[in-house]
Order: C-alpha cells, then structure tokens, then sequence
C-alpha cells in the first residue's frame, strides 16, 4: 500500500502538480491503471469553476495584464479536476515557445494556452494544425510577413526545426516550399488596446495571397496548402522519434537540452521505440502514447529524475500548503506570477522560440535561493489547511504514549510532504532536527502546538533540500 | 598580474542595456542632415542637444553622463558591433555573450574570465550578478557565480523570523547539501550550489551592514543595482566583476514618451554609482562597461525604431582617459548594412580584449575567441 501511494505520488507529480495525502489514499484505492485512464480522460472530470475567483481578482477582466494570467494558470494548475490538461498545456506552451514581449498582446497569448488545453491531447496533427492557426504563433514568427512571391521563412523552418522534426531530416529546400505552403496564413488585426482594451485576433486565410503554384516537399510534390505540409511531416519517422523525445523529456526524465538532440542520442533507447511504436500504432494520438508511457517500467523506475520546472515547484509547493483554493484577502494571483518569475520562468514570455533551459539549467545560486525561499515560506504558517492536515495525521500516528520518537518523525514527515525519498546525508540532517526536537508529543495542548511547530519546521527543512528540487 | 588598480585588484562592472539602446539617440549627430531626414519622430531638436564637437551631441536625457565625460571619465566606442549583426534580442544577446556569432556555445564570456581569476572556483564571490537570472556570459560549468536580487534580502530561508530557528535551519540545510560525492551530476551540482548560496550569502551580509553613504541613488531599478554593486565594492569581499541589466531599450513603439527616462535613470545612477565609490575611496581601481546587443534603426518607424546594428559601448571609470574611440557610423546611405542600418566601425570582441587586457590583465583571445582590433581607453 504503501508503495503503491509513493508511486501515485510520483505520477501525480509528473502528470499533474501533486497531490495531497487525502486525495492520494483515495487514487490508490482506485488502482494505478485505473488513475492513468482518468488522468488522459479529463473529460470525465468536471471543468474548474472560476467565477468567485475572478470576482475578488478584478484583475483577471483586464484582458491586457500579464501576470494576472499567468497567475491564473497557476491557479488553475493548483486547483484543476483535470491535472493532465494543465500539464500538457505547459508542455506545449515549452515546445511551441511564444512569448508576449513581441506583440504585447495578452489576449492572443491567452488564448494559445486556451487552445493548448483544448487540444493539447488530441492528436499531433491537430495541435500542429491549431498552432499554425493560431494568431500569437503567426505574429510569432511572422508568418503574417509570408506572402505569395515574397516568402518570409521564419515560422516554415521553426516548424520543421523546432515543433515537428528536428535538425537534420529537411533540406533548406524543404523550408522553403513548406513557406510557400504557408503563404496567406494570417489573421485579422485586432482593434487598438486603446481606448476598450484589448481583443481577439482571429486566423484568416487571404486566398489571393496564397501561392497556389506546386511544391516539392520531403519528396512529394503538388499544389500544397499549410495543412498538406503538417500531413506529411506527421507521417515521418523524424516527427515521431522527436515528439516522443519531447514526451518523455517532459515526463520521464531530463534529457539534454532541445539544439543537443542532433548530436546526443536519447538515454533511454527501448523507451524511445515503445513511445514511437505507440505513435505509429495510433496514428499519433497522443492519449494512447501516454497511457503507453505512465503505464511503463521506464515510467514508474524515474522518481526524483527530473528537476522541477518553476510552474510545478510553485504550484507543488501550494498545493502541499492547501491554500489558493478560495479566495482569501492575502493571497493574490500576481504572487502566484512573480514566483516563477524570479526562478526563471516567466509563463507565457519564454525568452526566445526555442523556449527555456531545462533540467538543472533551472537552477542557479539566485534559482535555488528563490526556490528554497518561496517553498519554505509556504510552510512559515502551521494553520494552513494542507499543514494542520499533516499536523492531524501525525498525531492520530503516535505510539501507546501517544509519542513520535525522532526517526518516525523524520519518516512520516518526508511521506506526507509527497513520498520525498531523500539519500542519506538529507536523511541524517533531517534526524539531527528530529532529535533535537526530541520525541513528538501530542496530549496536552501545549505539547500539540510545540509538535505542530515542529513539524512545520521539519517541512521547511524537507521543501529547502536538493530532492525537493527533483519531480 | 592586474595590469592596473592603483595597487587594488582591478574591478569590472559590466552594465547590460537590454533590448538594444538607440544609439544614434543617445550620441546625436546633430549637424547631420541625415538624422533629421530619417528622424521625423525620435529625434532631439538642434537647440536642445549636448554638444561636445561639431558633429555630435549627447541626447540632453544623458546629461550626467555628458558631464562625466567632460571630466575625462567617459570612452566613447563608437559604431561598436560584429559583421551581419543578428537582429534577434535573443540571438544577438547570446553572440555578445559568448563572442561565437556562428554557433551556439555554452560558455560566456565573463564566465570564462572568472574561471582565469579563480582556476579551482573557490570563491563563490568573484563574480556577481545583480538581477533576476544568470546572463548567458556568466555561465560557465564549474564557475561559481553568486546571483542575487535584492542584496538586503538575499540568502536562504530569510523568511524565518526568529534568529535562532533560522540558524539552526541553515545548520541543517549546510549538512544536507554537504555530501553529493557519487550521486550523479545533476545532485552534485546542486550540492555545489547550495553551498555557494549559503556561503556567498553569509559573506555578502556584511555588505549593508558596514555600508553607509551621502549619496541618494534616484528611484529605478539600474539605480538600486548599481547601489547594490557599491555596497558589495566597498565591503572589500573580492568581487573582481560585478554584472547587472538594465531592461527596456527595445523601443519599437512609443519611444519619445520612453526613453528619455531610461536614459535619465541610467546616467543618474552611473554618475551616483561613481560618486558614492569616490566617497569611500573605492573608484580608482573600478572600470564599467555598458554595452547593448544592437543599434536601433536610422529611420524611425512613426513611433519608435525597429532593431538595427552599429551600437555604442561606454567605458567610464577613475582610470579611463575619456573621449571618443574608434569612429562614428558613417551616415552616408551607400555604407548602410541591409540599405537601412549603421555599419558597425569596431568588434564587440576587440572591445572586451581592451577591458581584459589593458584593465584585467587577463590573456584575451581564448576568451573572445580571437585576436581583434583593441582600443586605448586607459590611462
């Protein structure tokens, strides 16, 4: 049993944000099989229900304020019925990396995360099809710029490059024709930020701007539009060995950052060939690749081998703590948007298209110090509800004296912060607190609220070691 | 050896505008009428530059610097930039990062400077960067670099109240992170980090602590940077480069209402950053560069400037004999890089040599990977 919650853990983790020890003792009961399917069906889960959240972050209905939408992300991430959803948005939003610095324009921003979680589990052809829609994507890269006669490459070769293939398997030949395919792929402008604020572009297909002349495409040729293209590049092998790849990056465990994936092959071959045989199999829906994957050996062997990213330290961290669920006076989405931040990732302004550094790329001396610091302030205060919860559970947990010696202490602490599995010298550094502390005592009140601080401490200590850092 | 520093170790602070400083708005040629056909929007009128020859000006938004360079504290590089300038931020930010305009590498170029002054990286405190995020040019493996965001919160677990409970946490955490040997990379790596936060952060406390000063810093956050710096500087921890950013400078839309305070807050807080050192005895042995990946383009476009190439640099300092170096971008159409943009006239790699060499005293071309073409802006 408990083996089998310390690996839900680990798949709430990495499918979703985490989850509290409530909600894991009732997914355990439901079986690990049984989870995955819930997880790639967030259609049986009821949608988040946001009103009374906007309605004490007035914030949110100005629709040209970054951080009150990325704040909401986070929110949504914390409080999501439909954890994969989220997670696949983020994963998306990694790999398709567009960022609000260039247009300024939150809406369409906004609305590429919508679309991401609309379709982010379809199928690639879809996704890739709404990206080449969507109108954040085509400001992006310019395809706006590409026009019949007058090609501009930027969003053909980012497609092939960085969305779809990867280096090596085209031609700049192959760029080029995918461009062309491309031309008269735009959208309308929206109207002024001012006076009204902002609003919507939508995708607009000029016909008279297409070059409707024939093209030769990774060997094929005709008179292709941009949706021929994507049809042809999601039948390549390359297409699926780098999909997989980004998969099992996101989800299994760190691979070398994205322009090293020419030169570095992937660490873990038979992993790679089950993803792409999924792949194959069901015609790239992405569903049935990850049930594939969470259901896999390589899967449930990679605890603690991928480093957060800050979206899922931040909202870990809260959703250990219990807070963000209602609104409460102190707490304010803008936090929830400063805090990744700081740890080097700003939501929805990735600093360039290849999107960020990941892995340990994330961490730094100034990283690990706002990591450290934003984790062990959520646990300063013992009455939140995610710690008195843990508090409580100790407690029933005593011996015949109703005590918890050190070694317990240590042991069950690193269990309700989310099955931690620490190496020994974490271990011994968290016993030398235990003992110190002495044995946990809950009888009286005094000796309740001297146990609670201590075991809030003991948190603090669990969140600020180097395992912590690890999904 | 320092090649200089009046017997102090020589100290560099590099000052990154970001975004890309509108360079022909900031050194104005104002007798041009070149600038004026091209600038019918973003343009400071003749009777309001700076002048300091016949053919330029500083844009009056930069007076403090202006007046500096009157003192003879300021170097000018002129037209400072690489062939076929990247207009991309990001691209173009990492070549001036890691001087590699045709690949992309991992080591910057301050990074490997650091690894010369501390080959074992004992010292966490060589180098140190100001603001959120490691710059590309301080990341080198194995180089320890301090990162902090605000000095008089900086450290771990700050947010535990109570002194005693906090020491005896950061106890712990040091134990915690103290043994990594066989535990992969990626741990040990953050072993390392760890320990260098815990350490550098011990160290850097006694910076507020001993500081005190006449000097008021205006209110922005290059000011509050370049402070940070100052305080650091005179504590006499070692630090041997300081790197901060100062964001905004890319002024495609709307730069009349915006950058006449970006330039105000920086040359503000450069003249008060020298001053506060002058106070404390501290600015004879401190050389700054400020630097932009890229010039904006000659003609505006109705509302701000669209990214170009053909930068200015500046090298202020006690030790720098001021006055205008390499040469202005020729403002003659037939010269113009892509028909639109200022030449560059000097490397950005040559520009670096010059602090390394003639102010570091540190060997240049394994570090900007060549040999080219160096100033003399040193006294």
């Amino acid at each position: 049993m408990a083996n089998d919650v310390a690996l839900i853990a680990h798949l709430m983790r990495r499918a979703g944000f985490g989850a509290s020890r409530a909600q894991l003792d009732e997914l355990a009961l439901k079986g690990y099989e049984a989870v995955v399917d819930d997880l790639v069906s967030p259609e049986r889960f009821p949608e988040l229900e946001e009103d009374v959240w906007k309605r004490y972050n007035l914030e949110l209905s100005y629709t040209d304020s970054l951080p009150a939408h990325t704040g909401r992300w986070i929110y949504r991430m914390v409080n999501t019925e439909r954890p994969l959803q989220e997670k696949m948005s983020l994963l998306w939003h990694q790999v398709f990396a567009t960022a609000w610095y260039k247009g300024e324009h939150v809406p369409s921003i906004v609305r590429q995360i919508e679309t991401f979680r609309r379709v982010g589990l379809s199928d690639i052809k879809t996704v890739l099809l709404e990206l080449a829609k969507d109108p954040a994507m085509n400001y992006w890269l310019d395809n706006c710029e590409n026009h019949k006669g007058e090609p501009n490459e930027n969003w053909g070769r980012e497609l092939l490059e960085l969305f779809s293939m990867g280096v090596g398997h085209y031609s700049e030949d192959d760029i080029k024709n995918a461009s062309r395919a491309f031309t008269g792929w735009t959208f309308t402008q929206p109207i002024p930020l001012y006076p009204f604020g902002s609003y919507d572009a939508e995708f607009l297909y000029v016909a008279e701007d297409h070059d409707s002349s024939d093209k030769t495409f990774l060997g094929e040729t005709g008179n292709f539009n941009g949706e021929d293209i994507i049809d042809i590049i999601v039948k390549q092998p390359a297409t699926a060995a780098f999909v997989c790849r980004h998969l099992y990056n996101f989800f299994v465990a760190d691979e070398p950052q994205v322009p090293a994936w020419e030169l570095e092959p992937p660490r873990d071959h038979e992993a790679m060939e089950t993803l792409i045989t999924a792949y194959f199999e069901h015609d790239g829906k992405i569903r049935p690749i990850l049930k594939t994957l969470f259901n896999s050996d390589f899967f449930k062997q990679a605890q603690f081998k991928k480093v957060k990213s800050p979206a899922e330290l931040v909202a870990g961290a809260i959703k250990l703590v219990g807070t963000y669920k209602f609104p409460e006076p102190n707490e304010n989405i803008g936090m929830l948007s400063g805090a990744t931040a700081v740890m080097g990732q700003q939501l929805m302004n990735p600093p360039t298209v290849e999107g960020w550094h990941t892995g340990h790329e994330w961490i730094d001396g100034g990283t690990l110090n706002e990591r450290v610091n934003f984790a062990v302030n959520q646990l300063n205060d013992i009455s939140k509800p995610g710690v008195k919860d843990i508090v409580a559970r100790m407690s029933a947990e005593g011996d015949d004296d109703g005590k918890l010696a050190p070694e317990q202490f240590v042991e069950m602490s690193l269990e309700l912060a989310g099955h931690v599995a620490v190496d020994d010298s974490t271990k011994a550094g968290l016993l030398r607190y235990a003992q110190a502390a002495g044995d946990l005592r809950f009888e009286t009140e005094e000796d309740a609220n001297d146990s609670a601080i201590h075991i809030g401490r003991m948190l603090q200590l669990i969140v600020s070691t180097r395992e912590y850092q690890f999904a | 050896m320092p090649a200089n520093g009046n017997g102090k170790d020589p100290v560099m602070v590099v000052v990154q505008l970001s975004g890309g400083n509108d360079f022909m708005h900031t050194l104005i040629p104002y007798n041009s009428p070149t600038y004026y056909d091209n600038r019918k929007l973003v343009k400071i009128e003749r009777e309001d530059v700076l002048p300091i020859n016949d053919d330029l000006a500083f844009n009056p938004n930069f007076r403090p610097v202006k007046e500096m360079f009157e003192d003879g504290k300021v170097a000018v590089v002129q037209g400072i930039g690489y062939p076929d300038s990247n207009r991309s931020h990001f691209r173009g930010m990492d070549i001036w990062h890691t001087c590699e305009p045709d690949k992309v590498v991992t080591e910057g170029w301050v990074g490997k400077t650091l690894r010369e002054l501390d080959p074992r990286g004992e010292d966490e405190l060589t180098g140190i960067n100001f603001g959120v995020g490691l710059p590309r040019a301080m990341a080198v493996p194995g180089v320890p670099v301090t990162s902090v965001n605000d000095l008089d919160g900086y450290g771990l677990m700050t947010g535990i109240g109570e002194d005693e409970q906090r020491d005896q946490a950061l106890q712990i955490f040091k134990d915690m992170y103290a043994q990594a040997i066989g535990t992969g990379p990626v741990m040990e790596y953050l072993s390392r980090t760890g320990m260098d936060v815990l350490r550098g952060a011990d160290r850097l406390k006694a910076a507020p602590a001993q500081y005190s000063s006449s000097v008021e810093y205006g209110d922005s956050a290059i000011a509050r940077s370049l402070r940070d710096i100052a305080r650091v500087h005179t504590a006499g921890l070692g630090t041997r480069i300081f790197y901060t950013s100062h964001g905004g400078y890319d002024t495609h839309a709307n730069e009349n209402p915006t950058h006449p305070k970006l330039l105000q807050d920086l040359s503000g807080a450069i003249r008060d950053f020298f001053d506060d050192l002058s106070e404390h005895d501290a600015a004879d042995n401190v050389a700054m560069l400020v630097f932009t990946e890229f010039g904006r383009r000659i003609k505006d476009n109705g509302s701000g400037t669209d990214h170009g190439s053909g930068g200015g640099a500046f090298i202020i300092g006690e030790p720098v004999n001021g006055g205008l170096y390499s040469e202005y971008p020729s403002l003659s159409p037939e010269t113009w890089a892509k028909g639109e943009d200022l030449e560059h006239t000097i490397d950005f790699r040559g520009i670096y040599a010059t602090m390394l060499e003639q102010w570091m005293g540190i060997d240049a071309p394994d570090i900007v990977n060549g040999h080219y073409e160096q100033i003399t802006p040193f006294k």
